[in-house]
């Protein structure tokens, strides 16, 4: 019997929240398995690549972060540009997070293309003793606004991994398309031509 | 606001994108604003109700055009040489990660009422019109030498010092005719005027074998590349790098003040009541009129069409070169023209443009020959706008201005500006020189 032959798929990933909802910590958490108590706004990454092996087909994520032109309402179009999915967090902790994501909800729907595949993560699920936004809130948010809906906690790792094998398995069947044009690499063994004539 | 800064940057056109992202990933603490609520300034691309809100006012755009965020109309148009200075800068700083380009189909020249392609390869070059037959053999012998001419070689030099024979004399050598001379000068070194002829030939061959070199990157039709969605993602692009390393980002910011102490010195930046100190500012000349002269204008039309322009074999992205000698103009006139296959349009919508140096006040009509060649168009805009360059001494008052866009067809001098700029302001030179030898391009 002939084995399906295994699809792969690229897809950009972008992140949207408040400063200190844990969108980096997430992306940190999943990508490289670490999370610090004291991160301050990241310098020098704010873009990563992650390839997820689902038993259907290989997803590699290009998983953009804001690098904080959030937070004086600076970010540019080209963030949204050819996204396939976005996560928009806030923080369980705090009822102003709560209300700018339903901000940043909008926002993407204005800005990214409607195919795309949107998760509403309520991060930070470790604090529940400082919980001032509730599961059934968040929830029932997402359901009205046709998002999925998970709580995560960047910093036990809870439920981390199964939002980006949710996503990668979303996209998987709902296959979007890939985006044209080049990227410039850098790649040794370039050939010369001449210049409109034979030598 | 209210914090001290080592650089605030202030326009986020793409020089200053570009200044801000060196600065940042440097290690600089840099601020930076644009009174406009987009980014981009003077080299943004505009969605088409900012198209409408800038050129027809209140007005509202017809909804035969289709969705407004499906244009993306370039304020500023060129196209990127394959093997020039920004896409270096590009790949210096790896901010091609976060751009997709496509190849521009074709590059084309007017001569004698007609449109011609510029011969990409040997086939084309054998059967294009522009030139004879035995002219054909003669420019062969000049491209040779120029493919193997190499600065620091004097064996391919021919016995001829670059640095003080003029172009004209170069050209003389190889008996090329006046019309052979114009193609060359205008379609392949890209000058936009005649000046050049008089001039050391060592900048019209580098010029050529610039064009050579970038025709032979990605084996287009054309020397150039463009990205998608617009040229306003480049200033994005570079100020998301700024943002990457700690740069802070403040669009909408009204009426952004400059602030001098009494030795005229810069101390920092107003806006809405709050001051931000710095040692020092960058500026599109915008910011900061008082220490910039009026240099010169550039005319420009700007048509949304619904096909494209007649005699390019159905390209979808080109450029057009007018010699100023083909129009009796002082300066050359160029055409461009990009489609929704670039995302900058929606689905067979097409964007022209028609720029060159205003030698007059009324862009329609000096613009008429270039409009011609369009076919029927949509909607059409027109604009004239001056240029800048600054007058200040950044050692006495360590404010840096860059100078106005110009009307060439690629950016070449915007980013031999910016690498100026960057050398006034840090004292450092960046060596861009081993970045492209190792590039290439892979369709995703």
């Amino acid at each position: 019997m002939a084995r399906t032959r295994n699809k792969s798929l690229q897809a950009k990933l972008v992140l949207l929240g408040d400063m200190g909802a844990g969108k980096t910590s997430l992306v940190l958490r999943f990508v490289k398995g670490e999370f610090s108590e004291y991160q301050e706004s990241t310098i020098g990454a704010a873009f990563f690549t992650h390839v997820l092996s689902l038993n259907e087909a290989t997803v590699k994520f290009d998983i953009w972060d804001t690098a904080g032109q959030e937070r004086y309402h600076s970010l540019a179009p080209m963030y949204y540009r050819g996204a396939a999915a976005a996560i928009v967090v806030y923080d369980i902790t705090s009822m102003d997070s709560f209300v700018r994501a339903k901000k940043w909800v909008r926002e993407v729907q204005r800005q990214a293309n409607s195919s795309l595949t949107m998760f509403l993560v309520a991060n930070k699920a470790d604090l529940e003793d400082e919980r001032k936004v509730r599961y059934e809130e968040g929830e029932e948010y997402a359901k009205e606004n046709g998002l999925s809906f998970l709580e995560t906690s960047a910093k036990t790792a809870q439920n981390v991994n199964e939002l980006f094998y949710e996503i990668a398995k979303r996209l998987v069947k709902a296959n979007p398309s890939r985006q044209s044009g080049m990227k410039l690499h850098t790649r040794p063994g370039e050939t010369r031509r001449g210049f409109l004539c034979c030598t | 606001m209210d914090e001290e800064y080592d650089v605030i940057v202030l326009g986020t056109g793409l020089k200053e994108c570009i200044l801000s992202g060196l600065l940042s990933v440097d290690g600089l603490k840099v601020l930076h604003m644009d009174r406009n609520d987009y980014y981009g300034g003077e080299s943004t691309s505009l969605n088409l109700i900012q198209l409408w809100k800038r050129f027809r006012g209140d007005d509202k755009p017809p909804p035969h055009l289709g969705a407004s965020r499906d244009y993306n109309i370039d304020m500023n148009p060129k196209f990127i040489m394959a093997n020039g200075n920004l896409v270096r800068v590009l790949i210096h700083t790896d901010v091609t990660k976060y751009l997709s380009f496509k190849a521009v189909d074709g590059s084309f020249v007017f001569n004698k009422g007609k449109v011609h392609k510029v011969p990409a390869n040997d086939m084309e070059a054998l059967k294009s019109p522009l030139m004879g037959l035995f002219e054909k053999r003669r420019a062969r012998k000049f491209f040779i030498y120029v493919q193997n001419y190499n600065e620091s070689d004097p064996k391919t030099h021919e016995g001829m010092d670059l640095t003080r024979v003029t172009t004209k004399e170069l050209i003389a050598k190889y008996g090329l005719d006046d019309n052979t001379i114009d193609f060359i000068g205008h379609a392949l070194a890209l000058h936009s005027d005649d000046r050049y002829l008089a001039e050391p030939a060592l900048d019209t061959v580098k010029r050529m074998k610039l064009y050579a070199e970038s025709l032979a990157r990605f084996q287009g039709g054309s020397p150039y590349i463009y990205p998608l969605y617009g040229l306003g993602e480049l200033p994005q692009a570079f100020a998301r790098l700024s943002a990457v390393y700690g740069g802070t980002y403040m669009l909408n910011k009204p009426e952004c003040k400059v602030e001098f102490d009494e030795e005229g010195k810069v101390v920092g930046v107003t806006s809405e009541g709050e001051t931000a100190k710095c040692k020092k500012v960058v500026c599109d000349p915008s910011y900061l009129p008082g220490k910039v002269r009026k240099v010169g204008r550039v005319a420009r039309a700007i048509a949304i069409m619904s096909h494209p322009i007649p005699s390019t074999d159905d390209s979808h992205s080109v450029q057009i070169i007018l010699p100023q000698k083909q129009l009796g103009r002082k300066s050359d006139m160029y055409l461009f023209c990009c489609s929704y296959t670039h995302n900058v349009a929606p689905k067979g919508k097409f964007i022209a443009f028609v720029s060159t140096e205003a030698e007059t006040d009324q862009p329609a009509i000096e613009l008429k020959p270039g409009i011609d060649l369009l076919g029927p168009v949509d909607e059409i805009f027109f604009d004239i706008y001056d240029r800048y360059e600054p007058v200040n001494e950044p050692t006495l008052d360590n404010c840096f201005v860059s100078t106005s866009y110009d009307a060439t067809t690629h950016f070449e001098s915007t980013v031999d500006d910016v690498l100026n700029m960057y050398t006034l302001i840090t004292g450092k030179v960046i060596d861009l020189s081993v970045d492209l030898s190792a590039a290439s391009a892979a369709e995703e």
